[in-house]
């Protein structure tokens, strides 16, 4: 990287060259396209590893499934009901865990309670989530009750409430399903916060296409119609968003379309694609669910994509330099 | 709060902005101070790196027992991070002659020689610059901070609370920089404090005290923004059209900053951001964006279910 970019680099070594041989010859410095300081990045690389990405994935798939039990609930679709909710419960429940295991002082979760501050998406999606938690959480468990529990008055009492829970937690969804893309833009990190504008339409689709896959993987194939509706409608939103997103970033774009983040939201293209046919043309149980494993692989794969291009793109300071110098480049001429 | 000084468009998340510390709720309080870091006096001699370890106790830096040669001139720090608080940059450039820049003059001329001991002055020039936390107007790391960790001091300064961070890691991605850091073992955010305890105690932060060469200015930043304007004059006077002010402005993206510079070449040279812009600046625009996308997320819902009976 050093020797591609730098031409402080490059300087520092023709001086030291330049000095011990006492000639001129080799003064010349090659042509950079831009300047930075030995080509070390600007940026810290986010602290966040692979639980951050993971999360973004289960979040995703946590309100895409709240949103389809809700539905189902309200649609008389009992088994696409159960399966949903529980999905929405074991994710959220997974969720759960890595943003509190990714904490450098995960026994300092709560500190994240004792404000609400606006400017900071994740005091937000701190209570999106608190919101959230309870009634998905509520809905699931009420699934859960073995017959035994269910005749008891706490269990008639789980029962009742479990519609309005489910209810509550499909109406704060869609904030969790696309709060976690701000999360993301609101930093330096080039890559996010160039794709501000895009981000929250490839997560939502995501969280869809997630949510619906599972609907199609778990529930019987008579009552997986909501799910491939939603599946197919979520992959479409959120292949035409991301493609749209690679086109129109500038110089950002190459941190999505090369390397691993590049492989990693190919594959992730190809199942999307592939789940959402089957969701169309599939009949049998088995055709669904395979497509539903591979709309579920297809979203986390775009989270990662996703996670690893900003990741990525503060590694190389010419995410930072080349951008802001056309802006102040262009601010000159204006002026 | 009611009469808080608000920027252009409306908010506090960007633009000019006079009193900070009166923005974030102090009703009365000393002045803003700052740095002003005149890295054409600087000598590389990394006293304000040490004296801010020795003060802050701050750890070794970098791999190992710290002793590591990274191969960049003199500069054995690399960057600013949770264990650097101050990191002087050593930038060789060939062809430029040496320029006067007001310092005590030397005796060697070029290619005069004294006692053999002094060759050929060197032509190439030195840059080096002592870089720290900028304490920003509009501080990224603070506005993204969920835990109120991160707060403004009533010197208009920011400051990590180490006693409730909890590590969430959001700062170091916040700001434009590249400052503040995660710190391995600890598991918090750590940075420059602008020396919060001897603020407290009328003192200067220890790096300023430390700078032989008064390359490292601490003062209200009102000041010290007035005599970096003269100290530019003086130095354009004498042909140094190269000098520059970096960070000073109240326009620029981040509102101005309370620790900025005088630097003899482009920001990006001395591994700093030529145009940074703090990422709240953008925040009403992309809940908008959000708020459509959770819309449409509805709409599939909806329409997955609705005039269907499969």
């Amino acid at each position: 990287m050093r020797e591609l970019s730098s031409e402080a680099g490059a300087s520092d070594r023709k001086a030291h060259t330049r000095h011990r041989r006492g000639g001129r010859d080799d003064m010349a410095v090659p042509p950079a396209e831009f300047r930075s300081y030995y080509g070390r990045q600007i940026l810290k690389t986010p602290v966040w590893n692979w639980m951050i990405a993971a999360y973004l994935f289960s979040g995703g798939l946590s309100a895409g499934s709240a949103m389809l039990a809700a539905g189902a609930d309200l649609t008389g679709r009992s088994e696409l009901r159960r399966v949903s909710r529980l999905g929405a419960l074991v994710s959220l429940a997974a969720s759960m865990y890595f943003l509190v295991a990714d904490l450098g002082r995960p026994e300092r979760f709560h500190h994240m309670l004792r404000v609400a501050k606006p400017s900071s998406p994740m005091s937000m999606g701190t209570w999106i989530l608190t919101a959230y938690g309870p009634g998905a959480g509520l809905a699931g468990v009420a699934e859960l009750m073995p017959a035994r529990v269910r005749r008891t008055w706490v269990g008639r009492l789980l029962g009742w409430a479990a519609r309005p829970a489910g209810l509550e937690a499909a109406a704060v969804a869609p904030g969790l399903a696309s709060y976690t893309a701000v999360l993301l833009s609101q930093t330096a990190v080039p890559a996010w916060n160039e794709a501000h504008p895009y981000l929250p339409f490839v997560f939502t689709g995501s969280a869809a296409a997630s949510g619906g896959g599972l609907g199609m993987l778990l529930a019987p194939a008579g009552e997986s119609g909501p799910a491939r509706r939603m599946a197919v409608a979520g992959a479409a939103l959120e292949v035409a968003a991301s493609r749209t997103m690679e086109r129109r970033l500038g110089l950002a774009a190459e941190a999505y379309q090369s390397g691993r983040p590049h492989r990693l939201r190919q594959a992730s293209e190809w199942l999307t694609i592939a789940g959402a046919i089957g969701a169309v043309v599939g009949r049998n149980r088995p055709v669904l669910a395979a497509s539903g494993a591979a709309l579920l692989a297809g979203s986390a794969l775009q989270r990662f994509g996703v996670f690893e291009a900003g990741v990525a793109s503060t590694k190389d300071p010419k995410y930072v330099v080349v951008p802001q110098r056309e802006r102040l480049t262009a601010r000159a001429a204006g002026q | 709060m009611s009469d808080k000084q608000v920027g252009p468009a409306g908010n506090s998340f960007h633009g000019p902005l006079a009193d900070p510390a009166a923005n974030a709720g102090y009703e009365e309080h000393p002045p803003r101070v700052g740095f002003f870091t005149d890295t054409s006096v600087c000598i590389g001699c990394k006293a304000c790196e040490v004296a801010c370890k020795e003060w802050n106790e701050v750890p070794v830096s970098g791999e190992g027992d710290g002793f590591n040669l990274l191969g960049m001139s003199f500069d054995n720090t690399g960057n600013l991070g949770a264990n650097s608080w101050r990191h002087v940059a050593f930038i060789e450039q060939p062809g430029k002659p040496p320029v006067d820049l007001g310092m005590p003059e030397i005796e060697a001329k070029a290619s005069e020689t004294v006692g053999g001991m002094v060759g050929e002055l060197p032509d190439f020039r030195w840059l080096m610059a002592s870089d720290v936390c900028k304490h920003c107007t509009h501080a990224g790391c603070l506005d993204v901070c969920p835990t109120g960790a991160l707060f403004r001091t009533e010197f208009g300064t920011v400051v990590v609370q180490q006693d409730i961070c909890n590590g969430c890691g959001y700062c170091v991605s916040g700001c434009p920089y590249g400052v503040i850091e995660r710190r391995e073992v600890d598991g918090r955010a750590w940075k420059c404090t602008l020396c919060y305890d001897r603020l407290h105690d009328g003192l200067e932060p220890a790096c300023a005290k430390a700078c032989p060469t008064d390359s490292i200015q601490f003062g209200v930043l009102d000041e010290l923004r007035e005599r970096a304007a003269q100290r530019v004059e003086a130095l354009h006077d004498r042909g140094v059209t190269e000098a520059r002010l970096y960070g000073e402005d109240p326009d620029d993206g981040v509102g101005g900053d309370g620790a900025f510079f005088l630097l003899l070449d482009e920001p990006e040279v001395y591994g700093l951001p030529p145009d940074p812009v703090v990422p709240t600046r953008d925040a009403g625009a992309m809940w908008r964006y959000a708020g459509v996308a959770a819309s449409a997320l509805v709409g599939i819902a909806v329409s997955a279910f609705v005039g269907r009976s499969r």
